[in-house]
């Protein structure tokens, strides 16, 4: 299996080319492997959720607050939607090519490209401005967290005054992470990229940069790209899993009920006002 | 740039003698296997080692790919018929002089005595930056030298580049096109027949080939049905050495008509894109018109829509539309 394509330029020199497609074919079958895995685990996994006496007791102790409440505001829903597809476009005009699916896929794919920009151009500005910039970030913090899940996943009991999470549990916040070096990584590289093709809105010039800049900038975008092939069948695999509809449910149609909202979250770290049952958004989910 | 070595690389030669045996051999080695018709661009690649072919399947032994057989008014032309046997043939000549026309004016006698129709249809491009072994994109790579600020590109593409600026270099494509062909392409899997028009592959659909063919994959056969039998055709190459050389821009034509009146038209251009392009607007403006000056100019004058000229080929522009002016106006029946 090769990682990297190398050719030789007119000077004689070696220079980078891109990845190997094999490490597509990689990230294709480690994410198949990963979610079968997952799945026959979770077949027989001995995960503890929260007893239905426990949640009674939280239902009793904020019966004050909506039936529903708003998790994600519409803004925000927008936003994942339109990343989502565009995300999408992109690992589809990049890949299908690739498997042998012969199209004109080069305008789709930077068309999509530039659409994922603008969309997290504006995500980052509405959490910095509108929501709580923080909240979807992982730190040490978030140790004694990680420990709770992990007795969860085990069947081990946990103490009543366990760690909960606040709006994103850590799995959320850690893909995010993810997502998020991996789009800022094909996002820079693929803008440089656009110097190399005929688009209309920059002068084509290949000659920018050097060989060698130019070999590690398609390396960094087929890495990051590559990456986005197993993050997605993640992100899917999750979405679809039956103990998080819910959730999927909530992106879709913005709210959850009281009741799940006491199950999988600390009411002190994920603040709702009580009249209107708007929650106090801390952050948008990707 | 690369040096042309007086020895040939070492690879398998295999020389069957049926199409099911060079089948059978394509689709053992698959994308390792190059198919050789005539060799007239098989051997550059190989002595230049751009090309590292682990089998070469000669071709020239299948006798049942040679020939041209009356299909019902068309024609049916086996693949490794030579170009001088396409010029010399009296069914070509009688029902379709833009192809025997096309074929005349490719490279010279010798040439065409050893060139192949299969071959001349499916030759790569010519561009030089990409025959000199560099990581092009067509090459595989990321970049293209044609296509750059200090580049030479007189000879390249002002149509439909995408990434690649190379042009088809066929001649008798062209036409083939124009002349609503088929071409049939067989592999152990069975057989496809594709249109003339979608056998040659633009850099947007795949960089790295030129034409439909897949590994395991050979073009047997060209279908040339009866639609244009006879029809009024004209072909003009322009090309900077007349005594041999590749195509600046060719063009041909194939016009229906009822007295002065175009009833039908097929105008395609050549050597300004990586495939042989239809000017469907071109065709669609004359349908219908008197074939004189005023619609020679008219067509002439959208004939260039959307090309987008490099540094170097902007002589293209003109030459483009005087050629399809010529055609439209031009003669009435074959111009040889």
């Amino acid at each position: 299996m090769d990682f990297v394509s190398w050719g030789r330029n007119p000077w004689e020199e070696t220079v980078l080319i891109r990845i190997s497609w094999d490490l597509f074919w990689a990230a294709l079958v480690g994410g198949i492997l990963f979610l079968l895995a997952h799945g026959g685990y979770m077949l027989f996994s001995a995960y503890r959720p929260k007893e239905d006496h426990e949640v009674d007791t939280l239902e009793k102790a904020h019966g004050h607050l909506p039936s529903t409440i708003e998790r994600h505001s519409f803004v925000a829903r927008a936003f994942h939607w339109v990343m989502a597809f565009s995300m999408l476009a992109l690992v589809f005009t990049a890949f299908l090519p690739v498997v042998g699916v012969r199209f004109a896929w080069v305008e789709w794919h930077w068309w999509a490209g530039l659409l994922l920009t603008a969309s997290i151009v504006f995500h980052i500005i509405h959490t910095t401005v509108f929501l709580d910039f923080w909240s979807i970030w992982v730190g040490p913090k978030d140790i004694p967290e990680a420990r709770i899940e992990l007795m969860r996943e085990l069947g081990k009991p946990v103490p009543p005054d366990a760690p909960k999470p606040g709006k994103y549990p850590l799995g959320n916040r850690l893909y995010h992470l993810a997502v998020l070096l991996a789009g800022l990584a094909v996002i820079a590289t693929g803008l440089l990229m656009m110097f190399r093709v005929r688009t209309n809105l920059v002068p084509r010039d290949p000659y920018i940069m050097s060989d060698a800049a130019w070999g590690w900038t398609y390396v960094a975008h087929g890495v990051a790209a590559v990456s986005f092939v197993g993050l997605i069948i993640a992100h899917i695999y999750f979405a679809l899993r039956p103990e998080h509809l819910w959730l999927t449910k909530a992106m879709i149609f913005g709210r959850v009920s009281r009741r799940q909202y006491l199950s999988h979250h600390d009411p002190s770290r994920w603040v709702v006002a009580k009249a209107a049952g708007e929650a106090k958004e801390p952050h948008a989910a990707v | 740039m690369p040096v042309i070595r007086d020895v040939m690389p070492a690879f398998e030669l295999f020389q069957p003698t049926s199409v099911s045996d060079a089948l059978g051999l394509l689709d053992r080695h698959r994308a390792d296997a190059w198919v050789m018709a005539g060799g007239l661009d098989t051997f550059d690649w190989l002595k230049d080692r751009i090309k590292r072919p682990r089998a070469v399947v000669d071709l020239t032994f299948v006798g049942e790919l040679r020939g041209i057989r009356d299909a019902g008014g068309g024609l049916e032309i086996g693949a490794l018929t030579t170009l001088t046997d396409v010029v010399g043939h009296p069914l070509v000549r009688e029902r379709f002089g833009l192809l025997a026309e096309s074929a005349a004016l490719v490279a010279s006698p010798q040439i065409r005595n050893q060139g192949t129709i299969g071959g001349n249809v499916s030759q790569d491009v010519r561009c030089h930056y990409y025959r000199a072994g560099w990581p092009c994109y067509r090459a595989g790579g990321n970049i293209c030298y044609a296509d750059t600020p200090t580049a030479v590109n007189r000879e390249h593409a002002i149509f439909d580049a995408d990434r690649c600026v190379a042009v088809s270099p066929s001649d008798t494509g062209g036409a083939l096109v124009a002349l609503d062909a088929e071409m049939v392409i067989r592999s152990a899997g069975g057989e496809r027949v594709v249109r003339a028009e979608d056998y040659f592959v633009g850099p947007g659909i795949d960089i790295t080939r030129t034409t439909a063919l897949r590994p395991g994959e050979l073009l047997t056969a060209i279908r040339i049905p009866a639609t244009w039998a006879g029809a009024q055709f004209y072909f003009e190459k322009i090309r900077e050495r007349q005594v041999w050389d590749f195509a600046l821009v060719s063009v041909a034509s194939a016009l229906k008509t009822s007295g002065q009146t175009i009833d039908e038209a097929r105008i395609v251009v050549n050597a300004v894109a990586a495939r042989p392009k239809r000017l469907r607007n071109v065709e669609t403006l004359v349908r219908g018109r008197a074939r004189d000056e005023e619609t020679a100019n008219a067509a002439a004058a959208i004939a260039t829509d959307g090309a987008e000229p490099l540094r170097h080929n902007g002589y293209k522009i003109p030459l483009v539309q005087n050629l399809v002016k010529r055609a439209i106006r031009g003669a009435t029946e074959w111009t040889s």
